[in-house]
């Protein structure tokens, strides 16, 4: 035990005298977070959108007055006819135009269904997209309201997606995402580069020849790092309460399990690409372009999986990323509690196991 | 009264090397090696860079897995018993490996922890070493220079008080002055009675060791006392000098009956064919090549001149 | 004895100055390097730069290369200031490190080839280059083998024919023969006597004390500044010892 502390004192020595690493440790999550919290963000503002009313009647004129004074839209103009529509997308400031039908408050009264027609300029789709899919809310936002107050039942289709996160704000999927690239990030790249340094060095050599045990020198290394990551995710989840007013509808406890559980995770990952790689620098290739894109690209952290082609959809499944989103997203967007994520939880703990098993496996007590 | 009763069992700290071969990707590295170490002994390994000596150094310090023949380590064997090796000799790597971010107190901290002994407890061994490392005791390994990391190595592959030291080239790259300090530190802990082998690029080093093994591409080429093998040598070395030393080694080497012809120091030394060979037809020959200042005389043999001659 | 030195220094006068150094220093925060550092290197000469471990040498050899701005002082490499005119000096020397000196995964015709071009060399320049060096190395069997396949000796050989390529007035070896063997080391000693007597001036630093013999001159570094410049053989006879290693020793003793 007095060994097994020694090393790890060694090693908070290695991490708090190296200034890159503190900086990947303590810059870099608050860093990332506030990058993705405030600057790159698919929220629209003041985009500028035409509206084409055929019926104008009271309905009409409330929706586009809710529209109107919302921080989303502009009403940049009042069409009258159809065919000014793609004149007034060929001139480009506008980016979608509104066509209400004829009689939209009969159709809505009668038939229980009106029709809005949205049309975007798709010369942008992501915006496009946005575009249609805030009107879309905004809509349905309006049909709810106004269901309440005349206690009518009408149906609705919402997706769950606007449900849960009704102002569609983009920081909500982001404060995930964010914590579990640098959880990732810590937790993979630097157990694996703190591993390799020693076998670049020459120190793995005398650590070989001494009573210290392989099981030791590992545990010694990753245990420095659970306990720097568990507070980069407090740092995260403070943050996105604090500043970005993310909610954690869940138990805080099932949340500060799962993140422990993925952080294991990630760090036996960390330890089998030390096994593969002799030196810093192959390290540090395997952990970004083998662990970081992954994470980045098919977790569904950026881009939605369902909206991925199926191998790419099917590839997804086997990054421990995917499921700690989808975890953490039910637990502090939905409350979920562990009867909900129970699934996803056994898959990160049957990936930690195949990767603690392999790398031990894998993990050399000699030079060869 | 209390009697403390110390039970000695007796162990030889002896290496005993036999017929080790060991091959990577299809280039034999070492080549059948055989040697033995005594207790006690201080061995050097000698030979220049890639004649296979830290593969033997990582073989009997069970880094390594020989391809054939076999080793033991204070009568461990490296490949069965390898935990026990592990854990009862001191190894010095090549490239020093030292932690470079931490301090050279916390270096020497951290490798008696692992050892599970303390900086105090073997105090005594590593004393007169320490004490020259002490005023940088807070300064970074990695600011230290090449003597004084050595120095620090040395004193980290001894902190657990091991029997058997296993030092792979020590010295290289260090100054004369670094090394010639490193070899008296070396036979002072021969003293205490630890049996070394190291090994070295260095030549002049050899004469330090008791016994010596010479090694070029993965062979063993001769073992013994170095004296010996000095003294066994029975051709007749010169010392020769002139004015004009490259000029000297070309006429040299163009002089009918020459064997041997090499720049050492300020002379050259030079080896010829015939046993009835005379100084004097020698000058003559220089002479007349225009040569001044000539000196020819008889030089101490040295093991480098055996080595060159292998 | 005066008489001597006397004669020493007007030989000396009348050679060209290929290096000259004055006052050069190098401060690293509040670490001094290199104390203040002068001294001349003629044409031609086989120059020795020998000092301990940290007494500055690397730091003052990497400012006669350009590599490294002096903090303050004055250094003339070929006719060039080191540290106004550092690419220029660059292009006309030659360099040898026995840590890094060539692509260990190009072959031997590949490294002349992509060090020639570096250099500026023409194509034929190259070609005709390639063929030579080769021939007088006598490496035709292994020209298409990978350089790091080759034994250390034969690499070190080769690095110092490539640093020659572009025909350098200087070239600086940095400890070139650090753990070859005992043959190759001398062989490599006579292609830098041959080079010398070709005119190119050869700047060397080395811990093997038999070649500090060699050299035509010898400086001492200790601590950041030359404690001792002369022919090997005045040395012995100012220290009173019979070999290089004994001056060094006594002039290096008690460092740090």
């Amino acid at each position: 035990m007095k060994r097994f502390i020694g090393f790890v004192r060694k090693e908070f020595y290695h991490i708090f005298r190296d200034k890159r690493s503190m900086f990947i440790l303590f810059g870099m999550p608050i860093a990332q977070i506030m990058l993705f919290g405030f600057a790159i963000t698919n929220e629209i503002n003041n985009v500028k959108i035409a509206v084409l009313d055929k019926s104008k009647d009271t309905e009409t004129q409330k929706i586009i007055q809710k529209i109107s004074n919302s921080t989303y839209f502009d009403i940049e103009q009042e069409l009258s006819s159809e065919s000014q529509i793609e004149a007034v997308f060929k001139r480009g400031k506008v980016k979608a135009v509104l066509v209400f039908e004829n009689d939209f408050i009969k159709q809505l009264q009668t038939e229980k269904n009106a029709k809005v027609q949205v049309i975007t300029d798709a010369t942008d789709p992501n915006i496009a997209n946005t575009i249609s899919n805030y009107v879309t809310a905004m809509l349905q936002n309006y049909m709810q309201d106004k269901n309440k107050i005349n206690n009518q039942k009408h149906q609705i289709e919402t997706q769950t997606q606007l449900f849960y996160n009704p102002e569609l704000k983009s920081v909500f999927t982001f404060v995930p995402g964010v914590m579990t690239v640098i959880l990732m990030l810590v937790s993979a790249m630097m157990t694996s580069i703190s591993i390799t340094r020693e076998k670049e060095m020459g120190t793995m050599e005398v650590l070989l020849v001494s009573p210290i045990k392989p099981i030791q020198v590992i545990i010694g290394k990753v245990f420095p790092y659970i306990f720097l990551s568990i507070i980069n995710a407090a740092v995260i989840l403070l943050l996105g309460y604090f500043v970005f007013k993310m909610p954690i509808e869940g138990s805080l406890f099932l949340l500060a399990v799962e993140s422990v559980l993925f952080i294991i995770c990630a760090l036996s990952l960390g330890i089998l690409i030390s096994t593969l790689s002799n030196s810093q620098q192959t390290a540090m290739m395997i952990s970004l372009f083998g662990l970081m894109l992954p994470v980045i690209l098919l977790s569904g952290f950026i881009f939605p999986i369902s909206s991925m082609p199926l191998p790419l959809q099917i590839i997804s499944n086997i990054i421990p990323a995917k499921w700690f989103i989808i975890i953490i997203k039910a637990i502090m967007l939905k409350g979920a509690g562990f009867s909900i994520i129970w699934k996803e939880t056994l898959i990160l703990v049957g990936m930690t196991l195949l990767f603690i098993s392999v790398s031990i496996k894998k993990y050399k007590i000699r030079l060869e | 009264m209390n009697f403390d009763i110390a039970i000695v069992i007796a162990i030889e700290m002896n290496i005993k090397v036999q017929n080790i071969s060991k091959s990577y990707n299809k280039i034999k590295a070492v080549d059948a090696v055989t040697f033995e170490v005594n207790s006690g002994e201080l061995f050097g390994l000698i030979g220049p860079d890639g004649a296979g000596k830290t593969t033997i150094f990582r073989i009997l310090t069970t880094l390594l897995m020989p391809d054939e023949g076999n080793a033991t380590v204070a009568e461990y064997d490296v490949v069965a018993d390898y935990k026990a090796i592990r854990s009862s000799v001191g190894y010095m790597p090549g490239k020093f490996s030292l932690y470079q971010d931490l301090t050279v107190e916390e270096n020497l901290e951290f490798f008696a922890t692992i050892f599970g002994t303390t900086l105090a407890e073997n105090y005594a061994l590593i004393a007169d070493i320490y004490i020259q490392l002490e005023p940088f005791k807070d300064r970074r390994a990695g600011a230290l220079s090449g003597g004084m990391k050595q120095k620090l190595a040395l004193c980290c592959a001894l902190i657990h008080a091991p029997k058997v030291l296993f030092l792979d080239e020590p010295t290289t790259g260090v100054d004369p002055v670094s090394r010639k300090e490193f070899w008296q530190m070396l036979k002072r802990l021969q003293l205490k009675g630890i049996t070394i082998l190291v090994s070295t690029p260095y030549m002049d080093e050899a004469s330090l060791c008791d016994r010596i093994a010479l090694i070029q591409k993965g062979k063993i080429l001769k073992i013994d006392a170095p004296q010996v093998i000095t003294a066994n040598y029975e051709k007749l070395i010169y010392d020769i000098q002139s004015k004009n030393t490259h000029g000297l080694i070309h006429d040299l080497k163009n002089y009918s009956s020459h064997y041997s012809v090499y720049a050492f120091g300020e002379f050259i030394h030079y080896i010829d064919k015939n046993v009835d060979f005379k100084p004097e037809d020698l000058q003559q020959y220089l002479e007349e090549k225009n040569h001044s200042d000539i000196i020819i005389k008889k030089a101490e043999t040295t093991i480098e001149d055996v080595f060159m001659d292998l | 004895m005066v008489f001597e030195t006397l004669q020493v220094s007007i030989i000396i006068m009348n050679k060209e100055k290929i290096i000259q150094v004055e006052k050069l220093t190098k401060t690293f925060g509040n670490f001094t390097a290199v104390k203040g550092i002068t001294f001349d290197v003629y044409k031609g000469e086989i120059f020795g730069f020998l000092g301990a471990n940290g007494a500055g040498k690397t730091t003052a050899m990497k400012m006669l290369i350009g590599i490294s701005n002096p903090t303050s002082g004055k250094a003339i490499v070929a006719g060039l200031d080191v540290a106004t005119q550092s690419d220029l000096v660059k292009m006309n020397i030659g360099y040898m490190s026995q840590k890094f000196s060539l692509y260990d995964d190009l072959t031997v015709n590949e490294n002349i080839t992509f060090f020639g071009g570096i250099y500026g060399l023409s194509r034929k320049q190259i070609k005709e280059k390639s063929i030579q060096l080769v021939e007088e190395l006598e490496m035709q069997n292994v020209a298409n083998n990978l350089v790091g396949a080759l034994p250390l000796g034969w690499k070190q050989k080769l690095s110092f024919s490539v640093a020659l390529l572009h025909e350098p007035k200087i070239v600086f070896l940095d400890e070139p023969t650090g753990g070859v063997d005992p043959i190759t080391r001398r062989q490599f000693w006579e292609m830098i006597y041959t080079q010398a007597h070709k005119g190119t001036t050869i700047f060397v630093t080395t811990h093997y004390m038999d070649e500090a013999e060699y050299c035509d001159r010898v400086s001492i570094m200790v601590d950041g500044v030359i404690e001792a410049l002369d022919t090997p053989k005045n040395l012995k006879q100012q220290f009173k010892v019979n070999s290089m290693n004994d001056v060094f020793l006594k002039l290096a003793r008690n460092i740090e």
